[in-house]
């Protein structure tokens, strides 16, 4: 089963300028943990900082992903030990096609797996995964031969990562504010794809301002966030009351700090 | 396609220098002495028992070659470095032009072997022309074109052979002064191809010409005349490669197409020479009445290349493209682009360009953009996108246009990116090393142009994109 811990987690800007401030988590396979907090206080950047952006430093602690130290590893490798982040902002790689770019993806995982050994995923078999997974995710499927994420409305970007994520099959997925300009069918389509995914092979860290996106991926756990660090857990039950009365009461301690 | 891909993949661990950069042993028929000289003209004219009108000619050409002083524009300051005394401007390597691959000498038919030529004409061309050296040593054209009245021979062959065809033709296109290094090519020309499509016959597979240059300071210096007759259609391909030496080579080419009214022509140029050698290339084409010229020219190769093929819409309603991919890397300049001259009214034209400079390359494009009094309702587009891979490299566009005309629709779009962190990480996360994710960005940058071309080419450009790539970070 698949762990990832953060341990006393400190990440730093390029300029030294202290973002997350010691942050402590471990999330196993088949569990959903929720990271909630407001706007500005470092959630995207732990999201970063999971998956290896260069920009972000890893100033203290360490992050362990099956119990191997993978502070000091690149996001390639991350990525290829089953590691995986859908982006707030999904990048456009104009001139790629969703299908080109997934194959390659894959397959660079498979060669890794494989002892850096070619072992590409047969077309037949990589085309019925593919369009599978796409009917699954309510993903039309002229966007397979479009180019990944150029042009894209909001709605596709957001998909397309989830496609990516089930066809990628990674052990611990980071979503980073996925609800973030969804409309509610979306949300449910969005939600619903990541919840089949959960299960003894994969644990989810939801990263998200709003409580909406948990009605449909219920969190086993859930961490608010402030100013760098986690103020208070708590089960589900603590999502619903953020809803009600908000981050102030956590924002005001800041100040007075 | 399964099978294109994995080759693709398979091609990433090799380098230029196993794949394109080895030579043999020199086992040649006749090979010149170093340097330019009229006696040299007089020997190259005499071993190809030439007609006078010829011989004539290249002289005429050299006076103008050694009259004309050096461009000061484009490739410098390197241009100004080769040194014409220590070129060697002609060898010839077999004394007679074989029709079958096993008649060549073996070092010559492992070259070709090694470069996947002979596998190449089995799988999906219909004819192909060999160059090595300054001569065309292997030549065939498939049996129905043949009788269908095509022509695809070497260039020394047709003007003995079709002389009169070869006459009407032959500089008209590109005047012997017309610049430099057209007038070096007029005086020392030797081999490349000369094709004539009949009236509406169209070749469905491309007609290929591979040039290779084996020895040191070599010079080649081909010849090209094309002409589809109306409403024909032909796919002409080109590739070249060189090994790899210490010392410079130049490699100075001359191409002439004319496409009568309704026909089309599309030439296709893969050119992948050693970072030793100059390329210094003229290409024109004339367009008539409703016909269609496409250059499409990715260059990849060389130490130096200036070249900007160029169409004359002369014709009403006549189109032409002109799609380039310029690559520079390491001590390269790839001075690049293309030329449309609008006549004719109505006529339509699209250039674009893309370039990648990467490692201390530079890549740009330069390009002229005309329209004549009386050429109404024409339209162009003009496209040049540059992707800078590091901050050591550079890009330049040169876009000129002069429009003399005033109801015309004319569009100009540039742009200048660097490859993002952000693109770059975002293709790591999901499992691609850095060099594969730059890669990807690349290949999709230059998509536009490489889907523009036939599978198997398009694969060959990708595979050396990602050569080029390989060892470029991390």
């Amino acid at each position: 089963m698949a762990t990832l811990e953060l341990k006393n987690l400190h990440v730093a800007l390029e300029d030294g300028t202290p973002i997350v401030k010691g942050v402590d988590l471990t999330i196993a396979a088949g569990e959903v943990h929720a990271i909630m907090g407001p706007n500005g206080s470092g959630k995207s950047t732990l999201a970063y900082a999971i998956a290896g952006h260069p920009a972000y430093q890893v100033t203290e602690g360490e992050l362990l992903l099956d119990g191997v130290d993978i502070t000091a590893a690149e996001a390639d490798e991350r990525a290829r030990a089953g590691l995986f982040l859908a982006f707030q902002y999904p990048h456009a790689i104009p001139g790629v096609t969703v299908t080109n770019f997934l194959r390659q993806a894959i397959n660079a995982s498979r060669k890794a797996r494989n002892g850096g050994v070619d072992d590409p995923m047969p077309v037949p078999e990589f085309r019925k995964e593919l369009l599978g997974q796409m009917d699954r995710l309510k993903v039309s499927r002229e966007l397979a031969s479009r180019y990944l994420n150029d042009g894209f409305s909001g709605g596709e970007k957001k998909r397309v990562e989830i496609l990516q994520m089930a066809m990628l099959r990674p052990r611990i997925s980071v979503l980073d504010e996925t609800d973030s300009g969804l409309d509610i069918d979306a949300l449910k389509v969005v939600a619903g794809g990541v919840k089949e995914l959960v299960g003894p092979d994969m644990g989810a860290l939801v990263i998200t301002h709003y409580q909406r996106i948990l009605d449909y991926i219920e969190p086993d756990y859930v961490h608010v966030f402030v100013n760098g660090r986690i103020v208070e857990e708590g089960g589900p039950e603590l999502a619903k009351k953020l809803e009600v009365s908000g981050y102030e009461e956590w924002e005001e301690g800041k100040e007075a700090a | 396609m399964a099978q294109t891909e994995s080759e693709v993949v398979q091609g990433i661990g090799s380098d230029y220098e196993v794949k394109y950069g080895f030579h043999v042993p020199e086992d040649y028929f006749f090979k010149s002495g170093r340097g330019l000289s009229h006696e040299l003209v007089d020997a190259i004219s005499s071993h190809k028992n030439e007609p006078d009108w010829m011989r004539k000619f290249r002289h005429r050409s050299l006076d103008y070659f050694l009259a004309r002083p050096m461009p000061t524009w484009g490739g410098m300051p390197s241009l100004h470095e080769i040194d014409f005394d220590s070129i060697y401007y002609y060898i010839k390597p077999t004394e007679n032009q074989a029709e079958s691959w096993e008649d060549l000498p073996p070092d010559i038919k492992d070259t070709w072997d090694k470069l996947g030529i002979p596998e190449a004409e089995k799988k999906y061309l219909a004819g192909v022309g060999a160059q090595y050296e300054s001569e065309v040593v292997y030549h065939k054209l498939q049996e129905q074109l043949t009788a269908q009245g095509v022509l695809f021979l070497d260039t020394d062959t047709a003007l003995r052979e079709h002389e009169d065809v070869f006459r009407e033709y032959f500089g008209t296109i590109i005047p012997q002064n017309d610049n430099k290094f057209a007038a070096l090519n007029s005086a020392v020309w030797s081999g490349g191809s000369f094709i004539y499509v009949p009236p509406g016959v169209r070749i469905e597979l491309p007609l290929q010409a591979y040039f290779r240059i084996n020895a040191a300071n070599m010079g080649q210096f081909e010849r090209t005349l094309i002409i589809v007759d109306e409403n024909a259609y032909v796919h002409y391909v080109e590739g070249c490669t060189a090994p790899i030496y210490s010392t410079d080579s130049l490699h100075s080419a001359v191409v002439e197409i004319v496409v009568k009214p309704g026909g089309r022509c599309r030439y296709t140029t893969i050119q992948n020479w050693s970072t030793n050698v100059y390329n210094l290339v003229t290409k024109r084409a004339v367009a008539y009445d409703n016909a269609t010229m496409e250059w499409v020219d990715g260059n990849l190769g060389s130490k130096l290349t200036m070249k900007y093929p160029a169409i004359w819409l002369l014709g009403d309603g006549a189109h032409g493209e002109v799609l380039s991919i310029a690559f520079a890397g390491k001590g390269q300049h790839q001075d690049a682009g293309g030329k449309c001259v609008h006549v004719g009214k109505n006529t339509s034209s699209v250039i674009t360009s893309k370039s990648i400079s990467k490692n201390g390359g530079r890549a740009g494009y330069r390009g002229l953009l005309e329209v004549a009094k009386g050429a109404t309702g024409s339209k162009s587009k003009v496209v040049c996108d540059a992707l800078i891979l590091d901050d050591e490299s550079r890009s330049d566009t040169y876009p000129y246009i002069q429009i003399d005309e005033n109801q015309v629709d004319i569009g100009h779009e540039a742009t200048v990116s660097k490859i993002g962190e952000e693109q770059l990480f975002y293709l790591m996360s999901r499992g691609l090393s850095e060099a594969e994710a730059s890669a990807m960005v690349v290949s999709g940058f230059v998509e536009p142009i490489t889907k523009e071309l036939p599978l198997e080419y398009a694969v060959e450009m990708n595979r050396l994109i990602q050569l080029q790539m390989e060892g470029s970070v991390g």
